[in-house]
């Protein structure tokens, strides 16, 4: 792995580096990111990335509203995973002002969490194949299969992508016995789709030869980026915080934490789809055993109508989950008033994006694309 | 195994999608797209777009009071609320000016949830795009002012529970000989009026 990349003169011709923005306005990018590359013919000598052309000023705005009030901006930040945004926080929140969650809505939230991983593995593995090349025929198989669990979603939330669910101490619907019904036949159908798509792809000679010992991320490099998510597992690391944490019940669910050996691009993508499967595992023990009973904390029911009055003690907390990129945590600040103090996130997708120069360098421009692609970054989350 | 052959594989997959999304049921991978323009697919009754105002009789007289509540919960600020005042300057419950800025609203649903008069509900419609930014995405009262009757056309089930709630509340009200809605309290929730 080379760290650097010193430019080879040749007697013959006087060469000299070019140097390139991608972005913030290419569609490789996925958002509005650009990469300043310095390249050597095709290769890749340095590469910085430059971010916060999305700044929105989160987490200051967030220092103005109401706890309920900051809900609605969480699904702005990964715009794929709505649900699992909004469980971070809610979990931060829960842990501040100790609130506890019925088990139904457990249940729930645990079923949202995983149809989200879904999605996003989804949308990752075909944004990834769009950028090998692939044009849209992978990223449509794998939206069609999305959009029948964005209809679960709005039929549950009101909104397919922005979904808004989650309340301190439960959800904000239940779900109705039709909605179960089309959840667990969509999970049923989903290994279905798996096996067709990893036909499709898994074993294609060019998309092996393009992904296959193509930035390798190496294990100290990882653990000392504080990488997490599924990038990290490429890497053959165990850490999954579902099953350090165990948090929500995730305790309850037999499920397997899928491992890469070497941390290449194509282990990335392969993780992923093992993910999908482990996912589906939960969701069917999930959704056989749901129970029935409260969705709502009682004691915080009345905060849903009055945020005013939910007023956190003097204290500060930090919830984290494993959403679909990583950890995602919420650093949540109270001075005993209805708005946080301070309100911090560690974004999984910012993270995971500082490792980008390590892993590119004496690589093609072509590699680094899909390089990018496969860490698996939002530009909404990144910054903010 | 030869060079090509996941390559072919990935061929046969294709080709089988092909012809399945012709001709197959959509539950058994055919196409479920419309074209959209031409043909909708009904719209689910939970969605929510934007925010609009119940009134039961007369859009004179909304269930709006003009509390201002959920101008003060909506987290983009985008409602604004001014109170009717009778000729004497004495304010009356119910607002003069309730514009709601949709180019900045979210969709969030919050004011919906906080409103402890039943009054303002999220909407279906969501074809709102317009080239006049200043006065057509801008919804003053008189755009906003829909009847109980669309309401219940377009969330049968949640104005179903709303409007036994507040049956509820009022015949309590009458029994307990308390003149309605002017003690200032909101109406008790039950369930949280959810669907
Ligand atoms: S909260 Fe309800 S009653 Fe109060 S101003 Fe808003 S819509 Fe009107
Ligand atoms: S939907 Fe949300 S953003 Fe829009 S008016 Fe209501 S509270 Fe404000």
């Amino acid at each position: 792995m080379p760290k650097s990349y010193t430019v080879q003169n040749t007697d013959l011709l006087d060469t000299q580096t070019l140097e390139v923005n991608f972005g913030p306005q290419h569609p490789s990018t996925h958002g509005v990111f650009r990469m300043f590359v310095e390249l050597d013919g095709e290769v890749i000598v340095t590469l910085k990335p430059v971010m916060g052309y999305l700044h929105r000023n989160h987490e200051q705005i967030a220092e103005n509203l109401t706890y309920l009030g900051i809900m609605p901006y969480t699904d702005r930040l990964d715009y794929f995973n709505a649900m699992t945004n909004n469980l971070g926080y809610a979990m931060a929140v829960e842990k501040l002002a100790g609130i506890t969650v019925p088990e139904r809505a457990q249940y729930i939230r645990v079923i949202v969490s995983e149809f989200t991983r879904l999605i996003n593995h989804l949308s990752l593995v075909g944004f990834l194949l769009n950028d090998l090349g692939a044009f849209f025929t992978p990223i449509l198989y794998a939206f069609r299969e999305r959009e029948k669990i964005l209809d679960v979603f709005e039929e549950i939330s009101g909104s397919r992508m922005m979904c808004n669910y989650l309340r301190f101490g439960g959800v904000k619907c239940d779900l109705s016995p039709a909605v179960l019904e089309t959840m667990k036949k969509i999970t049923r159908n989903f290994p279905k789709f798996l096996d067709e798509f990893e036909a499709l792809l898994s074993k294609n000679e060019i998309l092996c030869m393009r992904c296959q010992n193509v930035g390798v991320l190496p294990k100290e490099l990882a653990v000392n980026s504080s990488i997490t998510g599924p990038v990290l597992r490429a890497s053959g690391i165990n850490y999954d915080i579902r099953k350090v944490d165990r948090y929500s019940l995730y305790d309850r669910f037999r499920f397997r934490v899928p491992l890469g050996r070497k941390g290449d691009t194509y282990d990335r993508y392969y993780v992923r789809v093992l993910e999908m499967r482990e996912s589906v595992k939960i969701l069917e023990q999930a959704l056989q055993d749901i129970p029935v009973g409260e969705i709502l904390n009682p004691k915080t029911a009345p905060f849903a109508k009055a945020p005013r009055n939910f007023k956190p003690p003097v204290g500060e907390d930090y919830g984290r989950i494993e959403s679909p990129k990583g950890e995602l945590g919420y650093y949540v600040v109270s001075d005993g008033t209805p708005q946080p103090w301070r309100y911090h996130i560690r974004a999984p997708s910012f993270i995971n994006l500082t490792i980008l120069e390590d892993i590119c360098l004496g690589h093609k421009v072509a590699d680094a694309i899909i390089i990018l692609g496969s860490l698996d970054i939002v530009l909404g989350e990144v910054d903010r | 195994m030869f060079f090509g052959l996941g390559v072919l594989r990935g061929l046969m997959v294709t080709l089988k999608n092909f012809v399945t999304s012709y001709f197959m049921p959509p539950d058994r991978g055919g196409l479920f797209t419309v074209e959209y323009p031409e043909k909708r697919l009904p719209v689910i009754e939970r969605f929510r777009n934007f925010p609009f105002l119940v009134y039961d009789k007369d859009p004179e007289n909304p269930r709006c009071v003009a509390c201002e509540i959920c101008a003060n919960e909506c987290p983009t600020k985008c409602i604004y609320i001014e109170k009717d005042t009778d000729p004497n300057k004495k304010p009356l419950r119910r607002p003069a000016i309730f514009d709601i800025d949709i180019t900045v609203c979210m969709n969030c649903g919050i004011c919906e949830e906080v409103c402890p008069f039943d009054s303002i509900y999220m909407d279906h419609p969501f074809e709102v795009a317009s080239s006049d930014r200043l006065e057509k995405l801008l919804f003053h009262k008189n755009d906003l002012l829909k009847s109980n009757d669309y309401f219940h056309k377009i969330r049968p089930t949640h104005a179903a529970a709303i409007d036994a709630r507040r049956r509820a509340v009022e015949e309590k009200k009458k029994s307990a000989a308390v003149k309605p809605s002017e003690t200032g309290q909101p109406p008790k929730a039950q369930n949280g009026g959810k669907p």
